[in-house]
């Protein structure tokens, strides 16, 4: 700044093409110009391809009937339903799988970081091959190895593998018994929104009191007796509304009951475990990152271990590991789609379908590029806001 | 994975294209010295390599017999296996000369598509397959409601599925696989009861199957399939070649001419003959077309007649064994007829 205030201060030294602020003026107008004009050339040289190409064009097609079935329809689908509705189906499977992924990930991930760093021997030699294991094994061997190695020598239908609370495992999937809401049920679930509420109120309340007057408060399981006890008093009040959708066998399969696909399951697991790796290191080296002074404190304060690790490493910990967990689960999120190697309809595969039953590449890859670019955007905005409160208060 | 990186490409490829008139495919191909050919990643009978890796069926004979007619050399073809999905970007694009890959001629791929069919090398429909051992009982596919059927996705099969079970008021579990490798592997492996593509195509896949003899493939046909060689729109010259290249095959074997006998046959006295085979005085047959004159002499030569290609790869001289039936020459109560060559 300092320097180009001097320069502007000072009187033209003949001709302006020696003058730096037009010559910068010129080459930043020369960039942009170029940048956007090779933008627009080759928009304008793809629609006259298409064109010539008499290949059809535009996202009308959107609207037209898909004409083919999905077999994992959060939202309501059939084959009469829209190619857009196909897409959306698609995009809905991509995040529920990225957002179970995430969550089990980041357990892991946890666990296996922190116990990478136990004085127990087995248990840090247990998750340094965890680790060294899912970490240099390409995502998608481990989703081969979970759908073939493991979910595909499951038994057929007809002899699945029986499982308490009238469950089944079987190579068509995991089923278990849906529950079917009665009258009355509502009930159940007004107690444990309050049941919440109420857990936060007390935690917020004891925390406050310990701050005041030093004195602990069970929050623990006053909170689980208020979730755990206030839906239960209700169901029971109400009248045992809830009851239970059975899988049965029948013909081909087990029908009724909810059934989780082998295809999300392998998918699901295989993420979970691969990011998991990633994860566990991020999280040794957030806590290695704690100056060792820190824990040393702590102790002098008399805490035990575990509070040591709760309430003065983990927090501090939480600002390192926090932005490149980001780019973990962006990977995540981004690796779900190769869910079209073993056949879960994702984004990409269901609108890798549409476009070609359409024909429309190049709208088709656009979409897919738009949304993935979507949801990493707003998984990044996400996790700065996390950051953000994590970050250290100067007082 | 992959289908996304030939859709990139053909995005790429389109927005760098010189948006000038690029040369006919018939240049470019004579330029670069053989043929891209687009076929299947394996499908016994139609396109699969054998073990020496060279690419054996209909659909891959197919594309040696233009190259017969183009340069007069069966061998210059390059083969580019594709997936269901991957196909038509990469026949638009121009990574592949011919499309030649068991594909159905529908309206939308003629239109929408921007694709020409030359006409139809093989009459097939879907059919069902199902484990006969482990579902005793079941003879038809009015019987299969509530399976979980495996389909390759972004195909004809996958629409007609829908459209039948619909139609016949049945629910199914869709397993949708974007390469047959897969949905082969899921098949056998039991994670669906049915196995539904093109019977022609379930015959071949049977083969290849743990125990061949425990799979039956049920009577009900649900759809027409008319599996033909596809090229770019906008090329008439290149869209003609291939296409009286297929009539040639089927003139030819009307003809009885055929791979043993061509050599004789251009001496016969039936002027009918001599014209097929160039051997009128003053022909321009094969050069209006931008051939030379013996082109169907060198297809035969390469390929051998219609009925040979067929016997060979599909019919009675190959394991598949499968009737020529509807495919049989119109002559002798079949659906294959070509104009005649003159």
């Amino acid at each position: 700044m300092a320097s180009q205030e001097i320069l502007r201060e000072e009187p033209s030294r003949g001709s302006f093409v020696n003058d730096p602020r037009i010559r910068s003026l010129f080459f930043q107008t020369l960039v942009v110009v170029l940048l956007f004009g090779s933008i627009w050339w080759i928009v304008q040289n793809v629609i006259d391809n298409l064109h010539r190409l008499h290949i059809a064009s535009g996202f009308g097609f959107l609207k037209g009937r898909a004409g083919f079935d999905i077999s994992d329809t959060p939202i309501a689908y059939t084959s009469d339903s829209t190619y857009g509705r196909a897409i959306i189906v698609g995009l809905i499977n991509t995040i529920i799988v990225a957002a179970a992924g995430i969550i089990t990930a980041t357990i892991i991930g946890f666990v296996i970081g922190i116990g990478r760093l136990s004085q127990n021997w087995l248990i840090q030699k247990i998750c340094t091959v965890y680790v060294e294991i899912f970490r240099n094994i390409p995502p998608l061997l481990v989703i081969f190895f979970w759908y073939s190695g493991v979910l595909a020598v499951l038994p057929p239908p007809r002899d699945s593998y029986h499982l308490p609370f009238g469950s089944f495992l079987n190579q068509r999937g995991f089923y278990f018994p849906r529950p079917v809401w009665g009258d009355g049920s509502w009930l159940i679930l007004v107690a444990l929104v309050v049941g919440i509420a109420m857990s936060w109120f007390v935690a917020r309340k004891a925390r406050q009191r310990q701050m005041a007057t030093g004195q602990q408060f069970p929050v623990f399981w006053t909170s689980a007796a208020l979730i755990v006890g206030l839906p239960l008093l209700a169901y029971v009040l109400s009248g045992f509304p809830l009851s239970f959708d059975l899988p049965k066998q029948s013909t081909f399969n087990l029908t009724g009951g909810f059934q989780v696909k082998p295809e999300f399951l392998s998918l699901y697991l295989a993420l979970s475990c691969y990011t998991a790796a990633f994860i566990a290191e991020i999280v040794r080296a957030g806590i290695r990152g704690v100056s060792k002074g820190q824990t040393e404190a702590a102790a002098a304060l008399g805490l035990r271990s575990g509070s040591i690790l709760r309430l003065v490493v983990v927090p501090q910990a939480m600002r390192i590991v926090i932005p490149p967990l980001t780019s973990q689960y962006l990977n995540l999120t981004k690796n779900s789609s190769l869910a079209i190697a073993i056949g879960y309809p994702d984004l990409t595969a269901t609108a890798g379908t549409v476009l070609n039953q359409t024909g429309q590449a190049v709208e088709g890859v656009l979409i897919m590029m738009i949304a993935y670019l979507i949801l990493s955007l707003v998984t990044s905005a996400v996790m700065n806001v996390v950051n953000a409160r994590m970050a250290l208060v100067e007082r | 994975m992959k289908h996304i990186a030939i859709g990139i490409l053909g995005v790429a490829t389109l927005g760098l294209m010189a948006s000038a008139a690029s040369a006919g495919t018939l240049d470019t191909v004579k330029a670069k010295g053989f043929i891209q050919c687009g076929v299947s990643t394996g499908l016994a009978g139609f396109s699969a390599p054998d073990d020496k890796g060279d690419w054996q069926g209909i659909d891959a004979d197919f594309c040696r017999a233009v190259a017969a007619a183009v340069f007069g050399d069966g061998t210059k073809v390059k083969f580019t296996p594709l997936s269901a999905k991957e196909r038509f970007t990469a026949l638009q694009s121009g990574e592949v000369d011919i499309l030649s890959r068991n594909t159905t001629w529908t309206i939308n791929r003629d239109t929408a598509l921007g694709l020409n069919f030359i006409g139809t090398t093989y009459y097939d429909g879907q059919g069902f397959m199902i484990n006969a051992k482990k579902l005793p009982g079941v003879n038809s596919a009015l019987q299969l409601s509530g399976a979980a059927v495996c389909v390759q996705s972004g195909t004809t099969t996958e629409l007609n599925l829908a459209d039948y079970f619909k139609a016949n008021k049945m629910e199914y579990n869709p397993v949708v696989f974007e390469k047959l490798e897969e949905v082969n592997a899921a098949y056998d492996a039991g994670r669906c009861d049915v196995y539904t593509t093109d019977q022609s195509g379930l015959y071949g896949i049977r083969l290849t199957l743990g125990s061949p003899a425990d799979h039956v493939v049920l009577p009900e046909i649900i759809s027409k399939e008319p599996l033909g060689p596809a090229v770019r729109q906008g090329d008439d010259q290149w869209y003609h070649i291939v296409k009286w290249t297929y009539f040639a095959l089927l003139d030819a074997e009307e003809l009885g001419i055929t791979k043993a006998n061509v050599d004789e046959m251009k001496n016969s006295a039936s002027p009918e003959i001599k014209r097929v085979l160039g051997q009128e005085a003053d022909t321009k047959i094969g050069t209006d077309l931008g051939v030379s004159n013996d082109w169907v002499v060198n297809i035969v030569k390469a390929v051998g007649n219609y009925g040979e290609m067929f016997d060979r790869n599909v019919g009675s001289g190959s394991p598949l064994k499968i009737a020529r039936g509807i495919n049989a020459l119109w002559t002798k109560g079949g659906l294959q007829y070509a104009p005649p060559i003159r």
